[in-house]
């Protein structure tokens, strides 16, 4: 029921002065309601993390194909694979968020839905490498899984140092939208290959679901679809990553 | 300069669940009505099964009006502000939450509206806790369930009678009041894991039965059954199987040819006259403004937004807000107390992939005051309610019990073993309106027009908390027959912004301590009718959805009945 608070939109809104209602003055006000700017740098997603020795079935998992980088640097996107690589790693229990592009997700929804974490991961991804640095001697992603999992640990339970506000409340940020991107619908960046779905065996979207579907030791066949490979739905597909400037309702009034 | 627009009988602030409603019996008997709607139509093409984008990014309330007018929140006058939520739980469009509400269909138990003579006869006044401002309502379940009964009927709704005419059936909910007929369809099919728990509940003695839903389970009047796929709460129904007043009474009452739906229209302020009635309501559309003069106005937004117009609605007459110079406006404020959830795990697959919350089993027991409180300390109860409905991001979040840490290798093989062996159920319990309990303007923060939020001082007191606890209880002995390995419990956290929010507007014969009289209309200004949960003086330990509409179509029908006493 609360779970909108884990996301990082939670918007305090700044508390104005206390205003006069004049009607003349209502559309002036109405101007309030800002445009959103995103910067979209270059990039690619590094390989690197993949590489690293720590992680062997990722790396065989680096030869899947890269989109372009849409906000993150490479080094921050180094840095963030392999954190989501420990999160839900890639072990005897099938692919993990590396296989499901989980950092794939946030990169984009960096750039839109979650635009406003952007600095958060800005500065949150520098200060974990940072901290890795100060007590593992290298770059997060350069390090063992045993060390980067002993760092996020640290993260985790606010031990380490060098963050703002601290330590867990990046860590939490990161395991919400790992989560998100791993069994978030497909069509998000995410959950590549529905391996998300797999892993907890959801046995997919159907929309006629009969009474065996819902029976007790039921096993339906997984269905691997996206919602928007449904053709009702998608012809109104949610803007996936950039913000769509003078769509918002509120700024008709 | 606002454009003056043409005199009409009736205008409706808010299309959702009660203008919604409304709109039906007064279009039907004739009279020129106008709707005004801050949001859009939506289409089903909108309702994709898209947990992401509805139930994370608060699709569609991120976009609305509503959003930009999220309360504000803090446990008492002296104490510190809540965090403020990041999407408000109710959304505008035509139908309003009844798009993608769970549509629990509840009527309340006869108990109910007679808390205080009932606690009263059995118990002695003095269980009455202290500092509660609550009231018997002015009227009785009998006066009201020909309106329950009509709304189920328009809007098609799915369950079981327990008390046909004073018959009891105990496939149904035994402790309901009388109702004239059975339900227009039968109730939504059960599933192998609410069959399972409903075995539970009769191997404690209790009595399970199927709960109301306002979602078909047959084709009803040209609209589809369910099919079940989830998704539907937060996400509306592509089918149009869910009883939307979008796809039943709004329609239908277009259909008459009487009533103009006007979308995209923000009221600011509703006018009153040198003699304090209401003259009609200021609203803005695509950058206009326009003024709709009416003989009624009708208020039917949400509980916040209601007390919040009123509140802004300042003039000679009522220079403290209109209908406000009782200081009764806001006061009687109270939030369903649904916090403190209990969450178990279980040692097999539960299969709870599809499915919506509306398809459940309930249990009465251990609601109102079905149950004998001598020995207890509190008023009061709760209804426990299982369903079968998950969905993938929700389930990977689950919690794990202390059997696992919160990430990594081991998290991973929990999740992997138990995402489909684990299930919430929210408990609605009862909740009383307290002196300390009300709703003000914020005197800081405000929308994007200027105008102050509606600010939330309220916190859950000793009875709320005791039923909760006692409710918990309850609820884990029934996960633990049904043979549940671990339980854990919640918080019942504060009283923030919500979904069951009630009060602001009380209605009751007493004009110093209620906003409107027994019809929904105003102690104050005579044609001024308030509809939506902020009339209702108790909570029950039901949905309020179905109340909300059935007393929206009682104050419509008053008015129809009662047009030229009220609009002259």
């Amino acid at each position: 029921m609360h779970q909108h608070r884990q996301e990082d939109d939670v918007d305090r809104k700044s508390r104005s002065e206390s205003p006069t209602f004049s009607r003349r003055e209502l559309l002036k006000r109405a101007g309030l309601a800002g445009a959103v700017t995103t910067v979209v740098p270059l990039g690619t997603f590094m390989p690197s993390a993949m590489k690293n020795a720590a992680h062997p079935q990722s790396a065989q998992a680096g030869a899947v194909r890269r989109e372009p980088l849409e906000t993150l640097t490479a080094a921050e996107a180094d840095t963030l694979e392999a954190i989501v690589g420990r999160l839900i790693p890639t072990d005897a229990n099938g692919p993990g968020a590396v296989e499901a592009r989980a950092a794939h997700y946030i990169d984009r929804a960096l750039g839109g839905a979650l635009a406003s974490s952007r600095d958060v991961y800005r500065n949150g991804l520098a200060s974990v490498d940072g901290y890795a640095r100060k007590s593992k001697g290298a770059s997060f992603a350069a390090l063992s899984a045993a060390d980067q999992d002993a760092v996020l640990r640290d993260v985790e339970t606010n031990v380490a140092t060098g963050f703002v506000p601290d330590a867990a409340t990046f860590f939490n940020l990161v395991r919400a939208h790992t989560i998100q991107g791993t069994f978030c619908d497909p069509y998000y960046g995410g959950n590549a290959n529905f391996v998300g779905w797999d892993l907890i065996g959801y046995p997919g979207l159907r929309l006629a679901v009969t009474p065996n579907d819902q029976r007790l030791g039921a096993r339906p066949m997984p269905t691997h679809r996206s919602a928007y490979d449904h053709a009702m739905f998608s012809k109104r597909r949610p803007a996936r990553a950039q913000r769509v400037e003078g769509k918002d309702p509120w700024q008709l009034i | 300069m606002a454009i003056n627009l043409t005199k009409t009988d009736v205008v409706i602030v808010g299309l959702g669940a009660a203008g919604g409603v409304a709109a039906l019996p007064l279009a039907q008997a004739g009279l020129r009505v106008i709707g005004l709607e801050a949001g859009t139509w939506l289409s089903p093409e909108d309702f994709a099964p898209d947990e992401l984008r509805n139930n994370f990014r608060g699709w569609p309330q991120a976009v609305q009006k509503a959003n930009r007018e999220i309360p504000t929140h803090r446990p008492n006058a002296g104490a510190q502000y809540s965090p403020r939520l990041a999407i408000h739980p109710m959304m505008n469009a035509v139908g309003g939450t009844t798009l993608h509400y769970w549509a629990q269909s509840w009527r309340l138990n006869p108990w109910d509206f007679k808390v205080v003579s009932e606690t009263t006869r059995r118990y002695g006044r003095s269980r009455i806790p202290a500092g509660s401002t609550v009231e018997d309502w002015p009227l009785g379940l009998d006066e009201l369930e020909p309106y329950y009964d009509r709304v189920e009927y328009e809007l098609g709704t799915s369950g079981k009678a327990g008390n046909l005419n004073g018959k009891i059936d105990p496939r149904g909910n035994i402790f309901e009041g009388p109702r004239r007929r059975e339900y227009p369809m039968a109730p939504l099919r059960g599933t192998g894991f609410t069959e399972m728990m409903g075995d539970a509940a009769r191997k404690l003695g209790w009595h399970p039965f199927p709960g109301p839903a306002a979602i078909n389970s047959r084709t009803y009047e040209n609209r589809a059954a369910c099919a079940f796929h989830g998704y539907c709460a937060r996400g509306g129904c592509h089918i149009s199987a869910k009883g939307s007043t979008a796809v039943t009474t709004i329609p239908k009452a277009q259909k008459t040819g009487r009533f103009d739906v006007v979308t995209q229209a923000t009221t600011t302020t509703i006018e009153a006259d040198a003699n304090g009635r209401a003259s009609g309501v200021n609203y803005v559309k695509n950058g206009v403004e326009y003024f709709q003069p009416a003989d009624v106005v009708l208020l039917a937004t949400y509980v916040y937004e209601n007390v919040r117009l009123l509140l802004l609605s300042k003039s000679k007459p009522y220079p403290n807000g209109l209908s406000n110079n009782h200081r009764q406006v806001g006061r009687h404020y109270f939030s369903h107390n649904t916090g403190a959830a209990v969450t178990a795990l279980f040692p097999r697959d539960l299969n709870n992939w599809y499915g919506l919350p509306a398809q459940g089993v309930a249990v009465d027991d251990w609601a109102d005051d079905n149950f004998d409180h001598a020995g207890l300390d509190f008023v009061g109860g709760g209804n426990l309610w299982v369903y079968s409905d998950r969905r993938p991001i929700a389930a990977a979040n689950m919690p794990t019990f202390g059997r696992a840490p919160e990430w990594g290798a081991a998290w991973k093989a929990f999740v992997k073993q138990n995402a489909d062996r684990w299930n919430t159920a929210y408990l609605q319990k009862t909740t009383l309106p307290y002196e300390d309990n009300y709703l003000d303007l914020d005197p800081t923060v405000t929308d994007p027009l200027g105008f102050p939020v509606c600010r939330i001082t309220a916190d859950f007191k000793d009875n709320e908390r005791k039923v909760a606890a006692f409710i918990q209880d309850k609820m884990v002995e029934w996960f633990m027959a049904a043979g549940a390995v671990a339980t854990e419990k919640a918080p019942i956290g504060t009283m923030g912004p919500t979904t069951h929010a009630y009060g602001g507007t009380r209605m009751g014969d007493n004009p110093e301590t209620n906003v409107v009289n027994r019809w929904g209309f105003s102690h104050e200004a005579p044609n001024l009718g308030i509809l939506g949960a902020s009339v209702m003086g108790t909570s029950g330990a039901h949905n309020p959805t179905l109340t909300a509409q059935a007393l929206a179509w009682r104050t419509a029908d008053y008015l129809v009945k009662n047009w030229k006493t009220i609009a002259t």
